[in-house]
């Protein structure tokens, strides 16, 4: 039980997907702007993991495995699934909340190229997770990549009216400020022991 | 030759199983979606501006079709887009509703009002606004920083003299500029109307002109002078009336602080068809001006230096022989 507690704070705080891991970055500097939009995409994103993490798991124990395609299978069976989810999660917020719909624009189906998710994917025959693990370990990656996007949110938020120098504006202070956020992350390492 | 087999295979099957979710939650989830609400939106300017109250021209598209908002609510398009989208609606366009377009209620600019500090910071009225009320000695003007220049989606706001000027003619009434502005300085006022009280303060006499020399300072003499009481009066600030208001311009005349602005170049003048007179004088027994002369049975005529364009006549007139120009 304590594992999995500290596996869960591992994924979303010590190796953080987006600030210690480097992946997501798209969506990251991309749907960062809003607050409210950011929490929206992290949601989506979450759910998406969480699911594509069990399904990885089960395509991997019981279909990729025991016939030995998995060498090369396996990028194919993930985006299949990592695809199909991102379709059900944009019909799904289509009906349930037009605005978000209208508010994430072309970054919904952009979350199947979000290699967050095919990494999750693939890390999971990697460590060798149970269904539980990988469930945990889903949702961990989501929260974190969440908290990325709304700190990083709020941080453009903040400095919307700031004198920032021509140069520096737009993507230039986006990632600088990613860098120090990155920083910021480092500083959980050695907090967990995974 | 197995493992082929097996790959297709497995991948097929896979492929098939999310095949036939997605269809069928692209079923249960269906959004039903009116071909119209496309329509609409296409004959809409798409500037998505928020002036007819829905977030987004597509947002009032599917206002329209649902009947929620009227066929006419797209005050930036005016009337062609209204008829365009009645085409669509096959429903009949209602009537004009009065165009209106924006404008800065405050005429302290760099020469006339006082300023209490030189204000030093981020260029903008709200960040300005939060410094004790911005760096003009009266707190209810224009600080002419430009939050509202940069909002304008129609490139309708410019700053002279230290204030921000609209010019009505690009104004398309959208209401962005009337949001942002800190001061809430900026009013819609109907197209068609020549003349404006153009001050915000409710302070009154002695506080109000050493703070800005065209300010209303609350004397109440327009009220007095409007000969159809078109002017309204609270908190120490006259306020006109746009729909009793008939531009005779009276009030400018008499302002002591010259705070209320008249196009006197765009005055009206009454005009008497010799032809159509009957003389029988009930013009000039009505003109608050006493600007119209003749004796009974005979042509009357109009005093042009005082005829001040009110169109009182015009109405009282039975022979309909006085026009206005």
């Amino acid at each position: 039980m304590i594992e999995l507690f500290l596996l869960f704070i591992g994924t979303a705080l010590v190796n953080n997907f987006v600030l210690v891991r480097f992946l997501g970055i798209c969506p990251f500097l991309g749907v960062s702007k809003k607050v409210e939009v950011a929490v929206g995409m992290g949601g989506a994103t979450t759910f998406v993991m969480t699911l594509s993490a069990i399904a990885a798991w089960f395509i991997q124990n019981f279909i990729l495995e025991p016939f030995g395609v998995s060498r090369f299978l396996q990028y194919v069976a993930f985006i299949l699934v990592i695809a199909s989810l991102v379709q059900l999660v944009e019909i799904i917020l289509k009906k349930v909340s037009p605005s978000l719909y209208q508010a994430l624009g072309i970054f919904l189906p952009l979350i199947t190229t979000n290699c967050a998710i095919l990494g999750l994917a693939l890390y999971i025959p990697i460590k060798n997770y149970s269904l539980i693990e990988s469930t945990i370990f889903g949702i961990g990656a989501g929260v974190g990549f969440t908290m990325a996007l709304v700190i990083m949110a709020g941080i453009r938020e903040e400095i919307e009216f700031s004198d920032v120098p021509t140069a520096f504006q737009g993507a230039g202070i986006t990632l600088l400020i990613a860098g120090i956020l990155s920083m910021v992350f480092l500083g959980f390492s050695g907090l967990i022991a995974i | 030759m197995n493992i082929i087999l097996v790959s297709v295979g497995s991948m097929g099957v896979l492929g098939a199983l999310f095949a036939v979710g997605l269809a069928y939650a692209s079923k249960k989830y269906a959004v039903e979606e009116d071909v119209r609400v496309t329509l609409v939106s296409d004959v809409l300017p798409g500037a998505n501006c928020g002036a007819c109250g829905y977030p987004g021209c597509s947002a009032f598209a599917a206002a329209v079709v649902d009947g929620s908002a009227p066929v006419n609510g797209c005050p930036v398009g005016g009337s062609e887009t209204a008829a365009r989208i009645a085409e669509v609606m096959g429903v009949e366009v209602q009537a004009d509703q009065e165009v209106k377009a924006a404008r800065v209620i405050c005429q302290g600019t760099s020469c006339n009002a006082r300023n209490k500090f030189e204000y030093i910071g981020i260029p903008d009225c709200r960040a300005a606004n939060k410094l004790k009320g911005g760096g003009k000695e009266c707190s209810f003007g224009c600080l002419g920083l430009g939050t509202c220049v940069n909002i304008c989606p129609f490139d309708a706001i410019k700053i002279e003299d230290g204030i921000a000027k609209i010019d009505p003619e690009k104004c398309t009434s959208c209401g962005k500029c009337i949001s942002a502005c800190p001061k809430s300085v900026i009013q819609l006022v109907p197209y068609s109307q020549r003349i404006v009280v153009d001050c915000n303060s409710t302070e009154f006499g002695k506080e109000v002109k050493n703070k800005c020399t065209v300010g209303c300072i609350g004397c109440k003499i327009c009220v007095k002078a409007c000969p159809f009481g078109s002017i309204e009066f609270e908190n120490n600030l006259a306020r006109i009336n746009y729909e009793k208001c008939t531009n005779c311009m009276l009030c400018a005349e008499k302002c002591p602080t010259k705070s209320i602005q008249a196009q006197f170049e765009k005055r009206k003048k009454a005009v008497i068809i010799d032809e159509k007179c009957i003389g029988c004088t009930i013009c000039a027994k009505n003109c608050p001006a006493a600007a119209i002369e003749g004796n009974l049975k005979e042509v009357h005529k109009v005093l042009e230096d005082k005829c001040i364009g009110c169109g009182v006549c015009v109405k009282k007139c039975p022979k309909q022989a006085i026009t206005i120009k």
